[in-house]
């Protein structure tokens, strides 16, 4: 076969952990933001904007999770038990923030509570995330002879994942700042402006250090980034985001842009993303597993991949009516909820 | 030695704990989905302003359940991993694709038109509303197909075969999917689920008629009751057929299985008793203090008096089930089917009788009945997986070699976590549920065709000022 599978699936399940980040962040950043917005009027306005597509965002890790499950079940295996505390932090988190947004609309008494709850899960379910993939560049000891990790309970706390929780926070808190700049208006929308000026540069600051941060962990990662020929292709990434943080900064300055700060902020994610890429690959589970080492057999992936073929062009198309039906700035009078 | 079996006692506490909860909201959801499609479109094709009332209603209870069993439903997309490690590595290949055919067939479908379901009737008109109801339907039903596709497998596999480094490798999906037991499997718990909803909804509507002081039944009420009991008198007889179905094919596949449902710690060479009841003794292998029919089991199993049916005392034993907990949750559910058809044919002589929406006894009957499906569910699906034990991919790989290679430790605490936590909030979830039920719904003027332009739903402010009535 000419087309190797496993590449096309690597990219696939690429695709969706992007296709989360990109969406589910702005929502989860929104809920930690929840934190300076102490108005309930503000707040009402700030659920609202999310609170029709919030499910679908997050679907993009449930796909993440199978995808890993479907197509690298040896990844699954391994990363799973060795990101076991961060991995279930993050899905009890999910669970506190998911039910604020219906519980907290049922309860005069109580709303402080599932605001609360709002803003803890999201916090802690982004810091979780930084650390599961923390965790996972810095390497997760595997006995191949087992097929099973050989590490303990929390090989996975250093300070450089605990650097990525803490920059996946910020980085949310960015995307969701800008998310919120395009939705709405007014007073709301100014405030929202400043707090995406502040993430800006706790972002690109936190983008600085991870990045000086990575080449040092694994003399593979070095390699990729500062050999000749890789360096050509890699070169380009810091380039590209330098040039999107100049053209993000210009953005949030001028007072016209509702839409720009937030596509730029998650070109600057998606950029984060690629350079990841090069680094890792391609290895799934640093550094011993290749993707080729953890795939599913072929048969498995010739199914799935009808599947997706099919499926994933429909699912973008109607998420892209749902995001369209709820399009513009949310209305704080229209009371849509 | 010691300590690894207790990590995989906690393991198997935790996975049965998280998957039981989030069952119990998917086991309402499947069926409130379509009977929100139902009100949907009667009011769709009538304008009575009675199904929009109810629509408007239940939807926001659906709101409620559905966040719950999306967020509990997360967490198990990654128990299997987190607990069954090893278990995920070899059957990942097979059961692996079916499950990611869920999210991308189900859940995308269900989360993509939720929200127009919920938020966006103004915007997108009734008739492109009506649609979006029908497609979240379908998503739950499409969801129920997958995973229930990857469970019969464990219990059943078929089409596949056993790679050098120890995988399972499909050899064939159609017989993956379309294993022995799955089948009986879907149309058994998907019947469960609209009985499930039928109860509650039925159980509601008889306590919005019993709370009718002066004057006027409460808006809705014998709508309600009168739907969801027509509902109980034709799907529950169907359910007790369906289940006697799966367990005649069960006895086919997991003969254990039913041995240990029926109690049968001996062999009876001429025709095998029906024990109603009974405690087991597994120390002394036999039922203490047994109520039995003579025969009758074989009967059921065999449909033949005396036909031999072979117990425990074939099985080897480290291949039984324990026999307790399966005996027990199987007669549950066995008693609580039967209770369903007893008040599905009541309600028939009541409706004959012309005393459907008077019958008091019958109203307190429904609403005690309420959480008799929800009950129901979880004895089954205990019968059935703790009936396989002890293998997890039935006959081939036993529990004990799939868990994940974590200490007691790790395991207890966050067992201890997500026990606290799941009481916690989905508690209070529960309540508000229980408190929309109680209030009961309010009566919308009807706005077709072009009435305000304004979505209600689960409304911020309207639902805590009680006098604004929203007007969707
Ligand atoms: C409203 C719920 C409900 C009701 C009233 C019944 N069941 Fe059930 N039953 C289920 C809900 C359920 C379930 C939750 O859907 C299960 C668990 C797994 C499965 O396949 O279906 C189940 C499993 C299950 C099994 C186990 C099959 C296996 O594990 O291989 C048997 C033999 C029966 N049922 C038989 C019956 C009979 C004879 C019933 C009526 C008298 C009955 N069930 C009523
Ligand atoms: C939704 C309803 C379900 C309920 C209430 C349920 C309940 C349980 C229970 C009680 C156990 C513990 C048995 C024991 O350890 O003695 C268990 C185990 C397990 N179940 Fe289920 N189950 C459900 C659905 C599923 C589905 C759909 C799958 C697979 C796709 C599944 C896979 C497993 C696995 C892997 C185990 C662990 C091995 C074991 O201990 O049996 N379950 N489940
Ligand atoms: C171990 C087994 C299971 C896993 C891994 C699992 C996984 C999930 C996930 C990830 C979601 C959230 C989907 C979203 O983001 O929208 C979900 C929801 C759902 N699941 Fe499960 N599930 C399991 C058992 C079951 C069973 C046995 C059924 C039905 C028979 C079921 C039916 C549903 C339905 C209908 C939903 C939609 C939400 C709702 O209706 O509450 N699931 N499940």
């Amino acid at each position: 076969m000419a087309m190797d599978l496993t590449l096309v699936w690597a990219g696939i399940i690429s695709l969706a952990i992007i296709g989360y980040v990109v969406l589910d962040g702005f929502d989860l950043g929104l809920g930690m933001l929840f934190a300076v917005f102490p108005k309930r009027r503000d707040r009402d306005v700030m659920m609202n904007s999310v609170a029709p597509v919030w499910d679908g965002n997050e679907t993009w890790l449930v796909m993440g999770g199978g995808g890993l499950f479907a197509a690298f079940p040896f990844a699954y295996a391994l990363i799973l038990p060795a990101l076991y505390i961060p991995i279930i932090a993050m899905l009890l988190a999910l669970v506190f923030r998911g039910v604020a947004f219906e519980f907290r609309w049922k309860t005069e008494r109580w709303r402080g509570v599932w605001d609360l709850s709002f803003i803890g899960g999201s916090a802690l379910a982004a810091f979780a995330q930084g650390v599961t993939l923390g965790g996972l560049i810095q390497g997760i000891e595997v006995d191949l002879a087992t097929r099973s990790y050989a590490g303990g309970a929390f090989d996975f706390l250093t300070p450089f994942s605990v650097l990525t929780g803490l920059s996946v926070m910020i980085g949310y808190m960015l995307l969701g700042a800008t998310w919120l700049v395009m939705k709405t208006e007014g007073d709301l929308q100014a405030r929202a402006r400043f707090w995406s000026w502040v993430m800006a540069v706790g972002t690109v600051a936190s983008i600085l250090v991870v990045s000086l941060f990575t080449p040092y962990l694994e003399p593979a990662y070095f390699a990729r980034w500062f050999t000749f020929p890789s360096i050509l292709f890699a070169g380009i990434v810091p380039l590209a985001v330098a040039a999107t943080v100049v053209l993000l900064f210009r953005s949030l300055h001028v007072n016209h842009h509702d839409y720009r700060p937030f596509f730029l902020s998650l070109g600057l994610f998606v950029l984060s993303f690629v350079g990841l890429g090069v680094s890792l690959y391609p290895y799934v589970v640093p550094p011993s597993v290749t993707i080729w080492d953890a795939a599913a057999p072929e048969a498995s992936q010739i199914f799935m991949l009808f599947g997706a073929a099919v499926l994933l062009p429909l699912i973008v198309g109607y998420t892209a009516y749902a995001y369209w039906v709820f399009r513009g700035k949310i209305d704080p009078e229209e009371g849509y909820h | 030695m010691f300590e690894a079996f207790d990590a995989l006692m906690l393991a198997r506490i935790q996975f049965a704990f998280t998957v039981s909860f989030h069952f119990l909201f998917p086991a309402f959801s499947i069926g409130l989905a379509s009977y929100l499609f139902v009100l949907n479109a009667l009011h769709y094709s009538t304008g009575k302003p009675v199904y929009l009332t109810l629509f408007q209603f239940w939807k926001k209870i659906f709101a409620l359940a559905f966040a719950m069993g999306v967020v509990s439903g997360i967490t198990m997309s990654y128990q299997f991993g987190t607990n069954w490690s090893v278990f995920s590595d070899r059957a990942g290949p097979v059961i692996g694709a079916p499950m990611a055919y869920e999210v991308l067939s189900a859940f995308f479908l269900e989360a993509g038109f939720l929200g127009i379901m919920l938020f966006g009737r103004s915007r997108v008109g009734p008739r492109l509303h009506l649609v979006a109801t029908g497609v979240v339907a379908f998503g739950t039903f499409l969801s129920a197909f997958w995973i229930l596709s990857v469970n019969s497998w464990m219990q059943t596999p078929a089409g596949f075969e056993i790679a050098p480094n120890g995988q399972f490798v499909p050899t064939d999906f159609w017989q993956v999917i379309f294993n022995p037991s799955f089948p009986y499997r879907l149309a058994h718990t998907v019947t469960a689920a609209y009985l499930t909803t039928a109860f509650i909804v039925g159980g509601v509507g008889a306590y919005q008629l019993l709370r009718k002081k002066r004057r006027e039944d409460r808006p809705g009420a014998r709508t309600m009751f009168s739907m969801a009991m027509w509902m109980a008198a034709i799907v529950a007889p169907i359910q007790v057929f369906l289940g006697d179905a799966h367990g005649l094919n069960t006895l086919e596949h997991q003969p254990q299985k039913v041995m240990a449902m029926e109690g049968h710690f001996d062999s009876h060479p001429d025709g095998a008793p029906l024990i109603l009841f009974g405690i087991p003794n597994s120390a002394e292998k036999r039922i203490d203090y047994a109520v039995e029919i003579p025969k009758l089991s074989s009967l059921i199993l065999k449909h033949d008096l005396d036909a031999p049916l072979a117990g425990l005392d074939t099985i080897p034993e480290d291949e039984q089930p324990p026999v307790g907990i399966v005996f027990w949750s199987f007669r549950v559910m066995v008693a609580l089917g039967f209770l369903m058809v007893g008040i599905g044919f009541w309600s028939l002589y009541a409706r004959w009788r012309g005393t459907l929406f008077s019958d008091r006894k019958l109203h307190w009957t429904a609403f005690l009945a309420a959480p008799s499906g929800l009950v129901a569910v979880i004895a089954g699906w205990i019968t059935t997986e703790v009936g396989r034990q002890p293998y997890t991919v039935y006959g081939l790989m036993r529990t004990a070699e799939s868990v994940s290679p974590l200490s007691a430790a790790t395991v207890g605490a966050t067992l201890l976590a997500f026990i606290v936590i799941y009481f916690a909030v989905f508690g209070a979830g529960t309540f508000y549920i229980l408190r929309l039920m109680k209030t009961g719904p309010k009566p919308i003027e009807d706005d077709r065709p072009d009435g305000p332009i304004r979505t209600a739903g689960i409304t911020p402010a309207p639902s805590i000022d009680d006098k604004f009535i929203p007007a969707e």
